[in-house]
């Protein structure tokens, strides 16, 4: 055995949430050395994800990801979290996969290694000089997770630390389907009472009997919660959950959101039918592109000017951001976004409208530092199982997550946890 | 305040930590110029709550920093960022003279930190907080391994880094309470250094026997250490305390076996039997033990046993004889161990045979005994059983809180970048890696 001890790597801090920024750094290498940084993650369905920069060491032998530039691999330039967010599935890997965690009350790990040379391909075959074990976690300690079984409500409801009370959200996903808990997990980390709401299961989106009753009973459930402030609970959607977000907040008698955020959603449910019609109306405008992946954008378009087939946006009064990427192939949500801003500024709620959107992000706007995917595998109301095209290029598509969340955050922070003398400035 | 219209936002970044790490504690949502006190509370493995608190003024925009404001009272004053974890203490009506150690290092210490309203010292725990979090804080960073190890008849915990290795390698003893203490090394492997916490004074072999280890116990070791695969047998070196720095020294002078690379010494001396085995150090300070004092409060001091620093050769290291590096560390109110006084001793023996350029001396003034790595509660005395006596006493183990915790944070980060620059080498060695600390 030679002299010379491992290079070190560190990653501080080495246990962080899903949206914290870390530093990866390389010490003790040799001065000027060509190296490549690899991250490795087994997701819970056994697939394995890697992504990998290439890096040369400076004088001291040091290599700091939040400062050097990378010069090739999954990612290029400065980029502190591109070994998470430019994971992509190791070659050999089956087409379609997505990385969602299922289980939030355990860390993402990820394995990152330093290797010796510019290395592209073959990372599990040789021996890397270092590394190092960064877990990432959905749920911040004392995070509490609770299963809601209540009035045929289904969903799970997390609460932050602390006597409370807490602003609240209904959090609710797209057309796939069942309880997809970990952006609930992760507001519920940042001080909001967030329930995660099940209202189909995966491939039911058309037959399910989607009631609007259950979605006021479901907001309800979090505004009555004795930790909850009853007078300021959001709704965050993404998707079909965006669709339905809009429909509440303009529709709803019920229920009165303090506050909505809509993720690549739209404003296009005709008016005077259930939601059940709504979705079965759709014309099958599916286009297919070169890999044979369905688009669906086209469904949605021409915008129609008929308003009768559209939500009353002019009826929504509470503060609404909309999160769009301009590459969204699977709903027409930037052309709906302009639309619902034209109607709003006829009806006279404009200044209630934020407006998001982002150059070559695609339709799965999610929270950041976690893998894009461009195309993955969907379960059709067929039971047919087809390879949708949601659109962005990796780069673009998680700045927009990482820009897009930060905002998202300062957006709920400001109208649900607001001091009162802070808004006697506004 | 109504609670229901303002809700004061309370974080604490990281939420989960290494137990050395520093975190940023914020108060955000409360009214410009509120009183308000920040609390700290933690049930320890043995059960019993520590709580410590700190009297804070919100700024202009209704925050505070603990990092960066001053508490105006309390456990700690003054602008202390770790303060809410070193000024914890038992809460009242407690058991007197508790010790916080955790002896299970694969769970985290789990802290709760909560706001309360204007400057309380008292009840906390009967009313409901403003708002409160929970902090985790760890003694193992994610992928270091804990490897039991019984061969050699030793009775020992391998702590190893994550990675391929090759790691430098440390043995890592503690002193005279015995029993397998783990803490130490988990962290020294969280940063990079192989370390192997050795139970000298109760192993199973010593219990199954009755008899004392002799000095191949600690050969073994180091053995084991420059054997192991992942381990440079170049770079073994030793980290002690208190009794532990008595065996240190012992064998970075006399051991003929392994050669050190360098060695932390941690309130203890060099004034034993010239190359003893332990019970021979046990005895001669035993010989001592008409020198021991008790204070008011009948704690035990034991500081007397081995002054005044002998002349005799005989009764001490060679330590103009040690080849490597060596970083001292003592507690100028130690009152267990005349630690101060050996070290300017040392230091005196260094000069004459002309090896002083080895010697690090950190002296610090109002420190105690027990200088650990930082940001655990400090205990000015506490219950202890000294192996050789088998009588529960009140060691006094001397200190000032305030102090002793600066002592601890600043002689921690300097023993990190010693043992960094002196087992991964190089003269470019680069600070980043502890910026955080």
């Amino acid at each position: 055995m030679s002299d010379t001890v491992a290079p070190m790597l560190s990653v501080i801090p080495s246990r962080a949430l899903v949206d914290e920024n870390f530093k990866v750094v390389v010490e003790n290498l040799p001065p000027g050395s060509p190296v490549t940084l690899h991250s490795l993650h087994q997701c819970e369905d056994k697939h394995y994800w890697e992504a990998y920069g290439h890096y040369t060491s400076n004088h001291r032998g040091t290599v700091s990801v939040t400062d050097d530039l990378s010069f090739g691999g999954t990612y290029t330039g400065k980029e502190a979290m591109g070994l998470l967010w430019s994971m992509r599935p190791v070659p050999g890997s089956r087409e379609g996969l997505r990385l969602r965690k299922r289980n939030v009350c355990s860390p993402l790990l990820v394995n990152l290694s330093v290797y010796r040379g510019h290395v592209v391909e073959g990372f599990r075959e040789q021996a890397p000089l270092a590394s190092s074990l960064t877990e990432r976690w959905y749920m911040a300690p004392g995070v509490q997770r609770i299963q809601i079984r209540e009035k045929g409500v289904r969903g799970t409801l997390f609460l932050p630390p602390g006597p409370g009370p807490f602003p609240g959200l209904l959090d609710m996903w797209g057309g796939g389907g069942g309880l997809v808990e970990y952006r609930s997990a992760l507001l519920g980390s940042h001080g909001y009472a967030s329930l995660a709401l099940e209202y189909f299961a995966p491939g039911e989106m058309k037959s399910a009997d989607l009631e609007f009753n259950y979605f006021e009973t479901a907001f309800n459930i979090v505004k009555d919660h004795p930790q909850v402030m009853p007078d300021k609970v959001g709704i965050f959607g993404l998707s079909l959950g965006a669709i339905l977000t809009i429909l509440l907040a303009a529709e709803s008698s019920v229920v009165k959101p303090s506050c909505c955020v809509c993720i690549s959603g739209n404003h296009l449910l005709p008016r005077g039918v259930t939601i059940k019609e709504a979705l079965n109306m759709k014309s099958p405008k599916i286009r297919l592109d070169e890999n044979n992946y369905e688009i669906w954008r086209d469904m949605g378009l021409p915008i129609p000017d008929d308003p009768t087939h559209k939500i009353d946006v002019g009826r929504i009064n509470c503060p609404i951001m909309l999160v769009n990427g301009q590459d969204d192939q699977n709903w027409a949500a930037v052309e709906s976004s302009d639309d619902i801003a034209q109607m709003m500024r006829a009806a006279g709620n404009l200044h209630l409208l934020t407006r998001l959107h982002y150059p070559d992000a695609g339709h799965l706007i999610e929270p950041p530092y976690t893998p894009h995917f461009r195309a993955t595998k969907f379960v059709k109301d067929t039971k047919e199982k087809v390879i949708l095209l949601w659109g962005g290029q990796t780069k673009p598509h998680s700045h927009a997550q990482e820009d897009s969340w930060k905002k998202i955050l300062a957006f709920l922070e400001q109208n649900l946890y607001s001091s009162p003398t802070l808004k006697a400035k506004m | 305040m109504d609670r229901k219209q303002c809700c004061v936002k309370l974080s604490v970044q990281p939420s989960r930590g290494l137990m050395d790490e520093k975190f940023i504690v914020l108060v955000q949502n409360v009214f410009p110029g509120f009183q308000l006190t920040l609390h700290a509370l933690h049930k320890c493995e043995d059960g019993h709550s520590w709580e410590a608190f700190a009297h804070y003024t919100t700024s202009a925009i209704g925050a505070v920093n603990v990092s960066e404001d001053p508490s105006l009272g309390g456990t700690y004053s003054g602008v202390e960022p770790m303060g809410l974890l070193w000024s914890l203490r038992p809460v009242p009506g407690s058991k007197p003279w508790l010790r916080m150690r955790k002896m299970n290092v694969q769970t985290p210490m789990e802290v709760t930190i909560s706001v309360y309203p204007g400057h309380q010292t008292e009840g906390f725990l009967d009313q409901v907080p403003l708002a409160s979090v929970v902090v985790e804080r760890w003694y193992m960073a994610p992928g270091v391994r804990r490897i039991p190890v019984t061969e050699a008849g030793l009775t020992a915990t391998l702590f190893l880094p994550p990675g391929p290795g090759p790691f430098p390698g440390l043995l890592d003893l503690w002193g005279g309470g015995g029993k397998l203490v783990e803490y130490r090394s988990a962290l020294l492997a969280s940063h990079g250094f192989a370390s192997l916490a050795l139970d000298y004074l109760t192993p199973k072999v010593t219990i199954e026997t009755g008899k004392m280890v002799d000095n191949q116990y600690f050969e073994r070791a180091l053995k084991v250490l420059e054997q192991h695969p992942q381990i440079l047998s170049s770079r073994i070196a030793m980290i002690g305390l208190s009794l532990g720095t008595s065996i240190t020294l012992k064998m970075a002078v006399n051991s003929q076996v392994v050669k050190l690379r360098c060695v932390v010494c941690i309130s203890g001396s060099h004034v034993q039997p010239a190359d003893g085995s332990v019970e021979q150090i046990m005895s001669f300070f035993n010989k001592n033990a008409e020198k021991t004092c008790f204070n008011n409060e009948n704690h035990m001091i034991c500081r007397d046993l081995l002054l005044p620093i002998p002349t005799d050769p005989s009764l001490k290291v060679d330590m103009g004889q040690l080849q490597c590096p060596l970083l001292l560390v003592v507690g100028e109110d130690d009152q267990n161990w005349p630690a101060h006084e050996s070290a300017l001793d040392i230091k005196e023996m260094m000069e004459r045979a002309g090896n002083s350029h080895l010697l690090t001396l950190l002296s610090y003034p109002d420190t105690g005994h027990l200088i650990e790595p930082p940001f655990t509660p400090f205990a000015k005395a506490s219950s202890f059983r000294a192996v050789s006596s088998r009588q529960k006493l009140v060691a006094l183990w001397g200190g000032e809180t305030a102090a002793h915790s600066r002592a601890q944070e600043d002689s921690w980060r300097k023993t990190l970048v010693f043992l960094r620059a002196n087992l991964y080498g190089g003269v470019n060695t680069c600070l980043t890696s502890f910026s955080n600390l």
